[in-house]
């Protein structure tokens, strides 16, 4: 009996059917204006603990400086929320209804965030143009990149991403020929080709030139608002330049929070630095 | 949109094709229409020479598209093109009919040889030409994506991944050695009388053969030009380069490496196909792990990511190598030591570097 009526099912046309129905990934629910929540997060390496009971929040809009020594976790707590690296415990999640932790790096990736590395990779052997047009948000199925051409607004937005880098003139250059500085440059702009609602830059300022930094920081400053910014830096001015709150990470977990002067005066933080904050 | 990518060509291409259209129409006129006698006469042989190495030019194509572009090192896309051949050689094989020497209408001698009563399930449909082409693409084509589904989804790459497909090369041959699996043993398939009811004797059937082989590498060339010239293109160089990096700007790569795999394993199939009615036999030596890594050093030699360069170096390697082994037979495989050796420490580009150097320089 409930065959036919399955069999009937299939019948009627003014419906349709669920394994036809497109599985639409659940949108970012900003309604408490937070965008990430990292709670109890743990990871080991052998034994070694990477991650110690990480807790982090971050809302909307704002640009978060994250410091800390070498070892400290900070590239480790990027890999956890791009879907690189899976913790062994804690939750992490992006809005309210996103749980990362369920998702792979490409879905993480097209659900809205979006990394730089610490060490800068772009593709080498394709042109900047070719870099930035391969990171923009667009349909990535197989058949639709064979059958792709250039938008004018596809093309504008590249051109206009290519003038905040200041790359016009290296656009037709193969990636590989480009200077380290500009290297960083390039990623930051395939960054705001995906139109991420949070850019997680790694160390956005090594290599560069005092006038790059000055730049960098501009940009990341202009940045913030419509998008949430994270940065992990080693270069103390640099964050001096653009931090409105601090996070200190250490061992693995956070160790002091707040203003630049705020955290600067933590004797806990200066005990880590040996004075060097 | 997608006719002018097509169209547009650049030096290279016009070179190719151009080169391509002179050798498909200047061999058949010296061979047809030239006497025998004269000096300009190109021979029957010499025909099916060049037209079983332009076969290897279109595997050779198909196997640069997922190195060169791709970064995947196959060490066993020699399996798909003899899984071609064996498509074209079963229909080739119920062709032969009643003619036979057993001269059952049915079984081809092999099965009659071994007391087989009737015609394995398999072998149904390749009487039919249009089917036999099918499964000349179908065979090769499934096979690749369920490998590349496995081997992709649980990110298997690198060396490890040249090894299993080493490994599935070589199972594929076991396999096809047994005479049980109905496919020959390891005589495999051959005394081959017609194709379409043309005698695979005949000079025109054979020039027919070539000028299809010529067409096919053309076809090949242009369509994998079109792949890699499209965003799909620069995705799976990109993917070569920095496979991580792509995953976080949220490409799928498993499904892109599938894809492009797969339709590399038709192309092969397709070569495979239009080998073996010009040699006349498929045996399962064609699955020899050692044929994929020749097939690897064709394409190192002729240039990666350039695809006419491994057209170039499939030529230029059997043309030295049908030469070294008339000649002296027992250093040939130092030949094509040191070539390799040569061109990786010299030409890390291959033969097509030399060109984009001068053009770099120039
Ligand atoms: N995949 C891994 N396997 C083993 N250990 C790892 C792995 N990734 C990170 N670690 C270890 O975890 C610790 C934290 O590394 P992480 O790269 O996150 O530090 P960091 O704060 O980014 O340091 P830096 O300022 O030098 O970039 C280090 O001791 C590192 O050796
Ligand atoms: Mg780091």
């Amino acid at each position: 009996m409930s065959m036919v009526k399955s069999l009937d099912d299939f019948r009627r046309r003014d419906r349709v059917f669920d394994f036809l129905v497109k599985k639409e990934a659940p949108q970012l629910d900003l309604s408490h204006n937070m965008i990430l929540y990292m709670e109890g997060v743990s990871k080991s390496f052998d034994g070694f603990k990477a991650i110690n009971n990480l807790n982090l929040y971050l809302e909307a809009g704002e640009l978060r400086c994250i410091i800390g020594p070498n070892g400290a976790g900070k590239s480790t707590m990027m890999d956890i929320i791009t879907g690189r690296t899976r913790p062994d415990e804690g939750e992490v999640w992006f809005g309210q209804r996103l749980n990362l932790l369920e998702m792979d790096e490409p879905a993480i990736a097209e659900a809205g965030i979006g990394r730089k590395f610490q060490k800068p990779t772009v593709f080498e052997s394709l042109t900047v143009f070719q870099n930035l047009e391969l990171s923009m948000t667009q349909d990535r199925g197989v058949w639709a990149l064979l059958t792709a051409s250039m938008s004018g607004e596809q093309r504008d937005h590249i051109e206009a991403v290519l003038t905040t880098i200041n790359l016009c003139d290296e656009s037709h250059a193969l990636a590989e020929k480009l200077s380290h500085g500009q290297k960083q440059w390039l990623e930051i702009g395939m960054l705001l080709m995906q139109r991420p609602q949070l850019l997680l830059v790694d160390e956005p300022v090594a290599g560069m030139t005092h006038q790059e930094m000055d730049r960098t920081a501009e940009l990341l400053i202009s940045l913030a608002g419509d998008h949430t910014v994270v940065v992990v830096e080693h270069d103390m001015d640099f964050v001096r330049s653009i931090a409105r709150t601090v996070t200190v990470l250490h061992q693995g977990s956070v160790l002091s929070e707040g203003k630049m002067e705020q955290v600067q005066n933590d004797p806990r933080v200066i005990e880590v630095y040996l004075g060097e904050g | 949109m997608l006719t002018s990518r097509f169209v547009q060509t650049d030096n290279a291409d016009r070179w190719f094709l151009g080169v391509l259209l002179l050798i498909g129409v200047v061999v058949p006129v010296l061979n047809l229409l030239v006497p025998p006698e004269s000096l300009l006469h190109f021979s029957t042989y010499n025909v099916t020479l060049l037209g079983k190495y332009l076969t290897y030019a279109l595997l050779a194509i198909a196997a640069d598209l997922v190195w060169g572009y791709l970064g995947i090192l196959s060490l066993g896309h020699s399996a798909f093109f003899a899984l071609g051949g064996y498509a074209m050689g079963m229909y080739l094989m119920r062709q032969v009919g009643d003619r036979g020497v057993y001269g059952d209408p049915l079984l081809p001698d092999f099965m009659v040889f071994l007391n087989w009563q009737e015609l394995p399930w398999f072998w149904y449909g390749f009487d039919m030409f249009w089917f036999a082409l099918l499964m000349v693409m179908v065979v090769p084509g499934v096979l690749a994506y369920i490998f590349g589904y496995l081997a992709f989804k649980s990110r298997v790459s690198g060396v490890y991944l040249s090894i299993i497909t080493q490994a599935l090369t070589y199972a594929l041959m076991l396999a096809f050695f047994r005479n049980e699996m109905g496919f020959g043993g390891n005589n495999g398939l051959t005394d081959f009388k017609d194709i379409l009811g043309f005698s695979l004797r005949e000079d025109s059937t054979r020039i027919v053969l070539f000028i299809a082989s010529v067409v096919a590498l053309a076809l090949g060339y242009l369509i994998s030009r079109y792949i890699v010239r499209s965003r799909l293109g620069l995705a799976c160089v990109a993917i070569r380069d920095a496979e991580s990096r792509s995953r976080f700007i949220g490409y799928r790569v498993e499904k892109i490496k599938l894809w492009v795999f797969t339709f590399s394993a038709v192309l092969a199939g397709v070569a495979g196909a239009l080998y073996v009615p010009q040699v006349g036999i498929i045996n399962p030596g064609e699955f020899s792990p050692l044929n994929s890594i020749e097939l690897i050093v064709w394409v190192a030699i002729g240039g990666r990511a350039t695809l006419y360069g491994a057209a170039i170096g499939a030529l230029l390697v059997n043309y030295s190598k049908s030469y070294f082994t008339t000649v002296m037979p027992e250093i040939w495989l130092f030949t094509l030591g040191a070539l390799f050796i040569l061109v990786t420490l010299y030409l890390p580009k291959g033969i097509a570097g030399i060109r984009r150097h001068k053009a770099a320089k120039g």
